[in-house]
């Protein structure tokens, strides 16, 4: 079934895939977050309730959904890296996880500055900013494993069972406001019914959800691009691939 | 697939199922202390048979009944009561409250429960529902007409 995928265990193939795949993302992630963004903030209507304070959610709620499943693609990664030994999962594993950080932290930082004026306080202790809040633990620690150790296979499969056991929090942080009660408000587009937002506001964030998901891609192939160089910098195709450059470089 | 693969597949699925079941299990028994506030009913009622002791410290979530909050003229003293589905639980506070703190709005407050059925806040938050619409929207669906609390200006 995944046949087609084995060639990419090969770093020259994964790295002239997602040189080629990198351009694709960068392109639909700015066609998408900047309409996005600018019809989310400047011409959607106020809430009912919130006034203008809601538009924050065009910003929180794709960083908070993507730290998730940047979260959930890494531990993937790390379980095919270390069931199948592939030493280019264990490099898309690394290259995800900082993105990821940034955006379980660019969640909790908005989160604190939409909590602010509406509910009252910067941060409360409810399951679900608490659950948020190992999540970033849990990539500074894969982040961290990764880089003590000096060989990098080893810290890989290190990294990759830290990433693994992490999942677990996954299910947490989106039933957290199911299972307990919470401050923070349920989910709004996340669920099996019609999501409960108007429509004039749902389109922004979804734009900006999708956008958001090809800022992510674009920048885990810029990543794992340079993390294959900086690997594989000894290898043949490596070391012409750097000459040609110089070339192109010296003929302009 | 080879025989090591699968071997190596077979123990970290075992082991992830062994995490969930172990994680499970310990949410399940802290169920209680993950919750972040009591609702009235609980408070009067009891949550699972066992009811807060006056002078305990706690958090209680619930709507704000309408026509229940007064406010002294001269401080910032107000009180008001909440509910849920079951009886109500009246709470005095002093100090600002939040920009969302209408009749009809969850509110989650902390303090310390000084009778059976009241509570001594020093903190006041505002919780907010997951829907999001505009105004003229809001007015025809719910029929409720909110507005911007008045300005300083008006209320002086």
């Amino acid at each position: 079934m995944f046949k087609w995928l084995h060639p990419y265990a090969k770093t020259q193939a994964a790295y002239s895939l997602s040189q080629r795949l990198t351009p694709w993302f960068a392109g639909i992630c700015v066609l998408l977050l900047v309409p996005g963004t600018l019809w989310g903030l400047l011409f959607t209507p106020a809430d009912y309730q919130q006034g203008d304070s809601f538009r924050i959610i065009y910003i929180h709620v794709p960083a908070a959904m993507l730290s998730m499943s940047t979260y959930v693609a890494m531990a993937v990664a790390a379980l095919v890296g270390i069931v199948w030994q592939w030493r280019t999962a264990f490099m898309a594993m690394i290259a995800m996880a900082p993105v990821g950080a940034v955006m379980t932290f660019i969640a909790l930082f908005t989160g604190a500055a939409w909590g602010k004026p509406m509910w009252g306080a910067w941060w409360v202790w409810d399951a679900r900013l608490t659950s948020e809040l190992i999540l970033l633990f849990l990539y500074c620690g894969v982040i961290a494993l990764y880089s003590a150790f000096d060989d990098k296979q080893q810290a890989g499969k290190a990294a990759g069972i830290m990433a693994l056991v992490g999942v677990v929090n996954i299910p947490v942080i989106h039933f957290s406001v199911q299972w307990w009660n919470t401050l923070h408000q349920g989910a709004t587009i996340t669920k099996f019914d019609k999501p409960s937002i108007a429509t004039e506001m749902l389109w922004p964030l979804l734009m900006n959800i999708a956008g958001m998901m090809m800022f992510i891609a674009a920048l885990t192939c810029m990543r794992l691009n340079n993390e294959i160089l900086r690997r594989e910098q000894h290898r043949p195709w490596v070391s012409a691939l750097l000459h040609d450059r110089r070339e192109n470089q010296n003929a302009v | 697939m080879n025989p090591r693969r699968k071997q190596r597949l077979i123990v970290i699925l075992s082991i992830g199922g062994l995490l969930s079941a172990a994680v499970g299990l310990m949410l399940f028994a802290l169920n209680d202390n993950i919750d972040l506030f009591y609702t009235p009913s609980e408070i009067i009622e009891g949550k699972q048979g066992k009811t807060p002791q006056v002078g305990q410290r706690l958090r209680i979530g619930g709507l704000v009944v309408p026509g229940s909050v007064t406010r002294d003229p001269d401080s910032l003293q107000v009180t008001f009561s909440l509910i849920d589905t079951g009886p109500k639980v009246s709470i005095s506070y002093q100090g600002i409250l939040p920009d969302l703190f209408r009749e009809g709005q969850g509110i989650v407050a902390t303090g310390v429960l000084t009778s059976p059925n009241h509570i001594q806040a020093h903190e006041v938050l505002a919780k907010h529902d997951e829907e999001y619409m505009p105004p003229e929207l809001a007015e025809k669906m719910k029929g409720i007409k909110h507005q911007k609390p008045a300005s300083l200006d008006d209320a002086l």
